[in-house]
């Protein structure tokens, strides 16, 4: 189609305002968390850091590192979990065709719509009559059913297009179904294992409802509470609650830079698959 | 390299009577015992899905038809009590208005969150310079942690000393109460939702902008068709499947909305911005003392229309991929 440049520039300024405001709240929680406590409150509110303060993120060094390094084992667990148990799936259910596989794939679709606070109930009653609440791998076990059904989904759908032809020369050379999967299948699916293991690390660290119920009382609490605790307890420290959201942040922040693709393709794979 | 016909055609099987396989077509099919191996890598994630999802699952529906107190949560032997946990949900005065809320905080996110995901969906597919780049700048609401996002929102709408207030001093218009009056809390988290949903609306409705052919554009344009036209005319009825999956995707998650009410206003103040979701967090964890069967009550009501959803969401995609 015919656009002047000049024209096109235009559209990138209108892009540019539409994009600041967007993201303009996740400019203010940056500014508040450089203000200083007394200016906290002015009137009008410093639209920049001016007199900027380090003391929010001095907080987050004295008190979140521990919630922090939690939420990051958790992500990790959460990931080994979700592609162990998801990856053969997916290989299963694109190329094995198995007897009553499609009645497991309408199973994972049904279990990505039931709301957490549902799960997070019935794993309370589970977790308590088995001394689980408040552990490492009880949290983690709980934060992989915000992946699995999703992660499933997305192997079998990028594993669809693996070519038979390299499936079965694997085969002609004498391997089994499980080193063609091991060796063929999940070297070529490098692509969908990054996209999963990005998304069940951020759906894991971003947990809120899985943490408070079933870790809020114990020496293992994620990053999320930790911002929690922080709202309830000191409201008047506004700049270390947003320096701690800041670095929240950092891990959605890091998969939209080096992995940008991948997320698109992740939530569209959710919504529209072929 | 042997073409694809071939090869699927090939009779590697000890019987080797060959359907009529369609080229790209799985040529285990063919074969019994493989079918069955299949199972050998599906069944960690069923004994995943019995134990952390059916189990689970059973829990709630048993919590909900027992008289729990704390006592017999923890030690077992609670009375069945059939339905009169859903009994005492469902006369419970506050039953009335936290459906509405959550009717309203539904019906109000799904239709700001389309409209503006579509105008920016619209927008941002006339290529421009950097409009990848800015694209993708969008998604962060989206991928941001919610307790990020709500502890912002709740400090942008801080009565006090919240921007929000702030920018309406300045045309002179008096501060709202955002969060701790009863008659904008809801409006409050229904702001907040709108901007966390639009990203993904835009993405989702912008890849379907993307499967629009642009030669029919082009006929339009030469037939002389204003923009506005086009849109309704091509855009509009093309992009309905699409639009039709992103709301009910939409509703699905809009529902399981939880956090973002809870970190904002706890459902308040006196349960004017409650849904079904924080109250039955608030009645299993919010209190000293938790009713867990009328919280699981609630929880399956929940489900109920969840699954509804969800269920038309799936009809729905199955007979367009028919088609």
């Amino acid at each position: 189609m015919t656009t002047s440049p000049s024209r096109a520039w235009w559209k990138t300024g209108v892009g540019l305002v539409l994009t600041g405001l967007m993201l303009f709240p996740v400019y203010w929680m940056i500014n508040v968390s450089f203000t200083r406590d007394q200016d906290m409150r002015a009137t009008p509110p410093h639209l920049i850091p001016i007199n900027g303060t380090l003391d929010g993120y001095r907080a987050v060094l004295d008190q979140q590192l521990p919630y922090l390094g939690t939420s990051f084992l958790v992500g990790l667990g959460t990931v080994a979990l979700t592609v162990a148990l998801a990856a053969p799936a997916g290989y299963a259910l694109a190329k094995l065709r198995p007897p009553g596989g499609s009645a497991l794939s309408f199973v994972l679709l049904i279990a990505q719509m039931i709301p957490g606070i549902i799960m997070a109930m019935g794993f309370y009653a589970i977790y308590l009559t088995l001394g689980v609440l408040n552990t490492l791998p009880g949290l983690i076990l709980a934060d992989t059913t915000l992946a699995v059904p999703f992660a499933v989904l997305i192997f079998t759908a990028f594993m669809s297009g693996i070519p038979d032809e390299l499936l079965q020369a694997a085969v002609v050379d004498g391997a089994g179904r499980l080193r063609t999967f091991w060796s063929v299948v999940l070297p070529v699916s490098r692509n969908s294992i990054v996209t999963v293991s990005l998304f069940a690390f951020l759906w894991s660290w971003s947990d809120f409802i899985f943490a408070s119920t079933l870790a809020g009382g114990g020496d293992h609490q994620p990053i999320t509470l930790g911002i929690y605790h922080y709202i309830g307890n000191n409201n008047q420290q506004w700049n270390a609650i947003m320096a701690t959201a800041v670095v929240a942040s950092i891990p959605a922040a890091v998969l939209l830079i080096l992995a940008q693709r991948y997320v698109s393709m992740g939530v569209t794979a959710g919504a529209v698959k072929d | 390299m042997p073409s694809t016909t071939q090869t699927s055609t090939t009779a590697r099987d000890k019987g080797g009577a060959a359907p009529t396989a369609p080229p790209r077509s799985h040529p285990s099919r063919r074969r019994r015992p493989d079918r069955w191996l299949a199972w050998g890598f599906l069944a960690p994630v069923t004994v995943y899905l019995i134990a952390f999802y059916a189990y689970p699952l059973y829990r709630n529906v048993e919590l909900s038809l027992r008289a729990y107190t704390v006592r017999s949560f923890v030690q077992g032997g609670a009375p069945f009590a059939g339905l009169d946990n859903y009994r005492t949900v469902l006369t419970d005065p506050a039953f009335g208005p936290t459906l509405t809320h959550t009717v309203v905080f539904t019906a109000a996110s799904l239709a700001f969150q389309f409209t503006i995901g579509m105008a920016l969906a619209l927008f941002f597919h006339q290529h421009f310079p950097l409009s990848r780049t800015l694209r993708a700048l969008i998604l962060v609401p989206w991928l941001l942690p919610l307790i990020v996002s709500a502890s912002t929102w709740s400090w942008l709408l801080n009565s006090d000393s919240g921007l929000v207030n702030a920018a309406l001093g300045v045309v002179g218009i008096d501060g709202v109460n955002w969060l701790t009056s009863p008659g904008w809390s809801l409006t409050s988290v229904i702001i907040a939702n709108v901007w966390i949903g639009i990203p993904f609306n835009l993405v989702v409705l912008y890849s379907g902008l993307q499967a629009i052919p642009t030669e029919m554009y082009e006929a339009s344009a030469l037939d002389g068709a204003s923009g506005w036209q086009r849109f309704w005319g091509i855009t509009f009825p093309l992009l309905r499947p699409v639009s039709l999956i992103t709301l009910l995707l939409g509703l699905i998650y809009t529902l399981k909305v939880f956090d973002i009410i809870w970190i904002m206003t706890k459902g308040g103040p006196t349960g004017s911005s409650a849904t079904l979701a924080t109250w039955s967090y608030r009645l299993g964890f919010g209190n000293l003392l938790p009713e867990f069967g009328p919280g699981a009550a609630i929880g399956n009501l929940l489900i109920v229309l969840a699954l509804i959803a969800g269920l038309v969401y799936i009809r729905i995609d199955r007979r367009q991929h028919l088609r």
